[in-house]
């Protein structure tokens, strides 16, 4: 009977159609919307991740997010490192400082200064110079992703992407482009200089308080959440790992930004409107079927076998939808994320629109199965339709 | 027709040879003030072999009391027995197993599935027995053939005229080999020379020693066709006869 469930199905083209429209859209929607949260959200801790090496992070306790200013004072550091179970520290220093570029444009730039000694904290690739570069005179290294964006430099009245070798500078402070690296794409969009901690301390305005954060590595078989609660007892300070500091970063972003509430409502409603839109379309289909499925009940067709029938119907057009609706998304999200948008699906998104998709049709099959099973089979004896 | 009973009221005594055999039936539809009886007792025999009409005013309970004989509708209260079965105690789903088996319907409305071909309509009650697609659509095929529709196999019905369309239906309640055929105004939806030939197809092709055919109409230009008349009234069997003569 399933090929007869499948022909009342697919009879009527347009409806059939419009059926697996609705639900690869409903399924587009959530996985879409979905997909670029997500994006967001990884971007949101982009800079956490590409900060290799440090098991803790130490900062003040207010720090509500990567690029939250708040200070701490620099003699945290020895207390860091007089923790027990603590293998090294080194410290970070990270501000907004506001940098001129060689054609006087200003342009708010993210400085990074990083240990002098171990360079630890730095970027993740260099594509240009190395690492060790920053150690030449006023030596600064720039984001690839900038160059030609918002470094640019004109030279006899022609503009170009900003190069290794150029001059600039950051809070009146003239340092040298020694070298180029890439990192991730970052939720935050100014510009990241790195440097190191001295010459960034140098460049920063005079305060009381200087540092950042304090990156920290646990001793080998010592227990990181023990150390970090030992840091926080002896220093007052937050000491997070990698992940915990992505997730206060991400949430704090998400509630302040109201992106959480601004996509919570998109998907939710993709899922509620696809949810309702396609559960009815199947729900008026079936009750269109009902005298058809009378018919098939007053000639034997057990309730066993209609549950399978419309169990058959539901999921056929169930997983064209899926399928048309994550496939039209994927493709989506190709074009998007070539336009550096935020996109980035995982295959746990698939699986919510696999569940949205589930839903409309557990919704629309139990509602019209309610029907036609409640079907007394000699209505197929009432008068013509 | 050994056991023809003219008589209303006093049924045959040979059960053996009975097809449905209906004691004191009664049926009624809701409760209380709406509450509407159909049924008020019927009393009725159709042997094997035989073609019954049910004539009667509208509203009477024709096709109330075709549904208690197919086993669609449950009665309240009587006796009812078709080929030696009793719907009465018997499962939903045994009811519906025992009518795929055993029942052939033939619908005013035709209720082919529309986006069924010819033969795929016809096939559905094999299916429905769980026989392969494949096999269940070549013996549609031999069955249309029987009905005049060899060459109609593969139209849909809304690309058959109403005749046509009767005919794939008469032999969807055929093919499967069913006792008993029950008809619900198998004629009203077509025109007085379409209706004798659907009629001449009960008669000759559907009508077996082995089967008995119950058809419901208020066409009198068929009455002829059929071995006896039940007139009812009022959910009675008012009398039954033998000759379209006798009604008046
Ligand atoms: N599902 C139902 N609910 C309530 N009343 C019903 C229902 N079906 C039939 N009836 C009533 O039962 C009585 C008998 O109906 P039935 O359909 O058996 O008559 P009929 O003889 O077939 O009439 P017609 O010639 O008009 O088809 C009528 O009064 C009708 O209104
Ligand atoms: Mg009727």
């Amino acid at each position: 009977m399933n090929f007869v469930a499948l022909r009342m199905l697919m009879g009527d083209r347009l409806k059939y159609v419009g059926l697996v429209a609705g639900l690869a859209f409903a399924a587009l929607l959530v996985t879409q919307q979905a997909s670029i949260f997500n994006g967001y959200i990884h971007r949101m801790a982009a800079w956490i991740r590409d900060t290799g090496g440090a098991d803790l992070w130490i900062m003040d306790p207010q720090t509500n997010h990567t690029d939250d200013a708040k200070r701490i004072v620099d003699t945290a550091l020895q207390r860091v490192r007089s923790v027990d179970g603590v293998e090294w520290a080194v410290p970070m220093f990270k501000g907004f400082l506001s940098a001129r570029l060689p054609d006087g444009r200003l342009q708010q730039v993210r400085v990074v200064g990083i240990d002098d000694a171990t360079m630890i904290g730095g970027p993740p690739r260099m594509v240009e110079g190395e690492l060790a570069d920053l150690r030449g005179d006023r030596a600064v290294l720039v984001n690839e992703a900038d160059l030609g964006k918002k470094l640019i430099v004109s030279e006899s009245g022609a503009r170009r992407p900003m190069r290794v070798g150029d001059r600039l500078d950051i809070n009146d402070n003239e340092v040298r482009v020694a070298g180029v690296y890439a990192k991730g794409p970052e939720f935050f969009w100014e510009p990241m200089v790195y440097t190191t901690y001295s010459r960034a301390l140098r460049m920063a305005p005079a305060q009381r308080k200087q540092l950042q954060f304090v990156l920290a590595k646990v001793r080998p078989g010592a227990d990181t959440a023990k150390v970090a609660a030992d840091i926080r007892a002896a220093t007052g300070l937050a000491a997070y790992t990698g992940d915990e500091f992505a997730w206060v970063t991400m949430w704090y972003i998400m509630i302040q930004t109201g992106i959480l509430v601004n996509f919570g409502i998109t998907i939710a409603l993709g899922f509620v409107i696809g949810v309702l839109v396609s559960a009815l379309l199947l729900y008026t289909f079936m009750i269109e079927q009902s005298r058809n499925f009378g018919a098939l009940k007053a000639m034997g067709v057990t309730n066993r076998a209609i549950v399978r029938m419309v169990a058959v119907q539901v999921l056929t057009v169930g997983s064209l939808g899926f399928g048309i609706g994550v496939g039209a998304a994927v493709i989506g999200g190709g074009v998007l994320a070539k336009a550096d948008l935020a996109f980035r699906m995982v295959w746990q998104i698939p699986l919510i629109g696999a569940g949205a998709i589930l839903i409309c049709c557990l919704v629309a099959g139990i509602l019209s199965l309610a029907r036609v099973l409640r079907l007394e089979p000699a209505i197929v004896f009432k008068g013509a339709t | 027709m050994s056991t023809v009973n003219l008589a209303a009221g006093q049924p045959t005594a040979d059960t053996r040879s009975a097809a449905v055999r209906c004691r004191a039936v009664t049926k009624s539809y809701g409760k209380g003030d709406t509450m509407v009886t159909a049924l008020r007792g019927v009393d009725l025999d159709i042997a094997k072999g035989e073609l019954m009409m049910l004539v009667g005013p509208s509203g009477c309970g024709k096709t109330t009391l075709i549904s208690v004989i197919a086993g669609i509708l449950d009665r309240d209260g009587g006796e009812c027995s078709v080929f030696d079965n009793d719907f009465a105690g018997m499962s939903q789903r045994r009811k519906t197993l025992w009518r795929g088996q055993n029942v052939g319907f033939v619908f005013q409305a035709f209720n082919l599935l529309p986006t069924l071909t010819a033969a795929e309509n016809v096939a559905v009650p094999l299916m429905i027995l769980g026989q392969s697609r494949h096999a269940a659509v070549k013996k549609a095929r031999d069955t249309l053939a029987m009905v005049g529709l060899g060459d109609r196999t593969h139209s849909l019905p809304s690309q058959l005229s109403g005749g046509q369309q009767q005919r794939v239906a008469i032999a969807r309640a055929l093919i499967h080999e069913p006792k008993l055929i029950v008809c619900d105004e198998p004629t009203s939806a077509l025109d007085h020379e379409t209706g004798h030939i659907i009629m001449r197809l009960l008669k000759n092709v559907a009508l077996s020693q082995e089967r008995a055919l119950v058809i419901v109409t208020h066409d009198a230009r068929i009455f002829g066709f059929a071995d006896r008349i039940a007139k009812m009234d009022d959910g009675h069997i008012e009398k039954i006869v033998t000759s379209p003569k006798d009604l008046e």
